[in-house]
């Protein structure tokens, strides 16, 4: 299943339309990695609020997209984890740490662009 | 009168995915909270990638149960791999022989009620366990 990924002014949003294979996960990190690159991205939204589990591969991968495009010098937030999909990672003792993370896109976009606030006064 | 049963081959990575989502339907008949049939559901996904990793292919079989008057899901995952020669360390957080983080076993037990794992070197392995709805 492919992730849509839309450009959106700085930002690339990934919305995840259903349950994901590990193979569709390697493909989302891969896809994200280079298009932030491609279209010079300051910040990323993955939205996983239709993903069904995020069980310790999808929490691996997903830890690693984020270090990686932070190493290509963007943001990421994750958003939409549900509250039935919290509750199993916690009992798997998964915890996403270092990722950011927001309820949803809304809040996602207010991340990224207190973030870029952020970045924007520090250049100065 | 329960006589749900759902068996899914597992031989490639979708079929996990068609295993977790077998499994929360079926669980779904029972009086499980929706984070219940999450947790079961990350359960299966957390034990089945070990068919495709160490046995290529196995199954996961998915029943509803009841005894002494609770009602529960078994989920049993199988496979004619080659084995597991020590439980106890496979069954230890971040022990893996094959480079993966070494969550699975150790995660879905902890996700289960009850979780047995029996192995034969060279004949296979056998992942038992359920989870009582309230």
């Amino acid at each position: 299943m492919l992730v849509p990924i839309l450009k959106q002014g700085d930002y690339l949003i990934a919305s995840i339309q259903s349950a994901l294979t590990d193979a569709d996960l390697l493909r989302l990190r891969d896809d994200l990695v280079d298009q932030v690159g491609r279209y010079r991205s300051r910040g990323v939204i993955v939205d996983v609020t239709a993903l069904d589990v995020m069980d310790s591969f999808a929490v691996r991968t997903i830890s690693s997209l984020s270090q990686m495009i932070k190493l290509r010098g963007a943001e990421t937030v994750i958003v939409g984890i549900q509250p039935e999909v919290a509750f199993a990672m916690v009992q798997l003792g998964l915890t996403l740490s270092g990722v950011g993370t927001a309820l949803d896109l809304e809040e996602g976009l207010a991340y990224l662009n207190t973030r870029a606030a952020r970045g924007d006064r520090a250049r100065r | 009168m329960l006589d749900g049963e759902v068996r899914v081959a597992i031989a490639t990575d979708s079929d996990i995915v068609a295993a977790r989502q077998a499994g929360r339907q079926l669980a779904s008949q029972l009086d499980f909270s929706s984070s219940d049939l999450t947790v079961i559901a990350a359960a299966v996904s957390e034990i089945a990638p070990n068919i495709l990793e160490y046995a290529r292919r196995g199954e996961v079989e998915i029943r509803l149960m009841e005894k002494a008057g609770r009602r529960g899901v078994l989920v049993v995952a199988r496979d004619q791999g080659p084995g597991i020669r020590d439980i106890p360390l496979a069954l230890q957080d971040g022990y893996s022989t094959s480079g993966s983080l070494g969550l699975g076993l150790p995660g879905a037990r902890r996700l289960m009620d009850e979780f047995e794992v029996q192995s034969e070197m060279g004949k296979g392995t056998t992942v038992t366990m359920r989870k009582w709805a309230r």
